[in-house]
């Protein structure tokens, strides 16, 4: 059970994998998708996107700026303006 | 009849031309793999944006939707955003697109509307100040960086959307080529401002969330829908830049290679009668004793 996960940025698809979690820094608050999130769209504000490639596994950590966010049927979508290594 | 070190000359200068045209479509044919690549990777974002626009754009409408995407109310005053190249040596590009920008600033004046032009490079403004003189506005300098990326994009809306708020004009196109291979670029004519209303998507059954709310969201999205506009506009330009020049160098290459050997022919018929003329000198000479 994993979830897609994409990363896309103007210049690149800079992610395209499965993984378990992925926690999204939202315009409203932090919030963490897992496989099978209901259909949800959401503003980022600039900050970290953490990954976690496993359930219990280290997090690995994304610097974002300025973008949004999409869960649908075929998983998380994160649209960021820039990102950074 | 040019004499031999006229002649001599000239085959020299002919060369040393095609010595450039030769290096300079060499470098254009290396440039233009990576500007694709560059065009290539951009069209996932470009996509997605599009397909969540129509999504949201299809839900908010009427009189609450932005500015941006419902428009002024009018339709008098249009902006012409002409993207061209910095540099030349490109064949017919930037002429057919200056003709292009030209053709539909007549058809809108024709049709009583008030044009004014933005412009994006160096090489359109010449021959569009000279037919448009008191429309040209803003130009914006893309000389200055190497490869124009999202940065320059991201100004460039930043401006065109400053612009409109401020209520300058009511109708933006932007006009750029579509790169379809070396051999063809046209130019491309399309409305930015207000955002088009896109084709609606096709409805999942499914109920999405928004956070904050469906209007905020689209309120952002749409200038950022403006800057992946002029970013795939300047992805375009550049690699059409280069396949035009590729193609323009390799007929310039091959012209000035008919060249030399047209000069080389005159060149040794010329020597060759030189030479027959003076043995002939020789020999009446020799008869005459």
């Amino acid at each position: 059970m994993a979830l897609h996960f994409e990363l896309v940025t103007p210049a690149k698809l800079v992610r395209s994998e499965d993984v378990h979690m992925v926690v999204v820094p939202g315009a409203e608050g932090e919030f963490g998708v897992l496989e099978g999130h209901a259909p949800f769209m959401s503003t980022i504000r600039d900050g970290v996107v953490q990954v976690f490639k496993t359930e219990g596994g280290a997090a690995e950590e994304i610097a974002i700026e300025g973008g949004f966010a999409e869960v649908g049927d075929n998983g998380l979508t994160v649209l960021a303006e820039r990102v950074d290594g | 009849m040019a004499s031999l070190k006229e002649l001599k000359d000239r085959i020299g200068s002919v060369k040393s031309t095609q010595k450039i045209t030769k290096a300079k479509q060499m470098v254009a044919a290396a440039k233009l793999r990576k500007a694709q690549a560059a065009a290539e990777e951009a069209r996932p974002y470009a996509e997605r944006l599009a397909s969540v626009m129509a999504a949201l754009a299809s839900k908010v409408s009427g009189d609450d939707a932005p500015k941006l995407l419902a428009g002024t109310g009018s339709d008098k005053r249009h902006l012409l955003v002409v993207v061209n190249t910095d540099k030349g040596l490109c064949g017919g590009l930037n002429s057919n697109l200056v003709r292009a920008a030209a053709a539909k600033a007549q058809e809108l004046q024709a049709a009583g509307k008030d044009v004014e032009f933005y412009l994006v490079g160096k090489k359109g403004r010449a021959p569009l100040k000279r037919n448009f003189p008191s429309q040209i506005g803003t130009h914006f300098d893309t000389s200055t960086v190497r490869y124009p990326g999202f940065e320059e994009a991201a100004k460039i809306a930043d401006e065109l959307v400053e612009m409109y708020e401020s209520g300058k004009f009511d109708i933006a196109h932007l006009v750029y080529p579509t790169f379809q291979s070396a051999l063809v670029q046209n130019p491309t004519i399309d409305q930015i401002v207000p955002v088009p209303a896109p084709e609606t998507a096709e409805e999942s059954d499914a109920v999405v969330e928004y956070e904050p709310g469906e209007e905020e969201i689209l309120e952002e999205l749409l200038p950022r829908y403006v800057k992946t506009q002029l970013f795939g506009a300047l992805l375009e330009i550049a690699a059409s830049e280069q396949g035009a020049s590729m193609t323009a160098m390799d007929n310039a290459t091959r012209n000035a290679g008919d060249l030399i050997n047209k000069l080389t022919i005159q060149y040794n018929r010329s020597r060759q009668a030189a030479i027959t003329t003076e043995l002939i000198e020789i020999i009446a000479g020799a008869e005459a004793l």
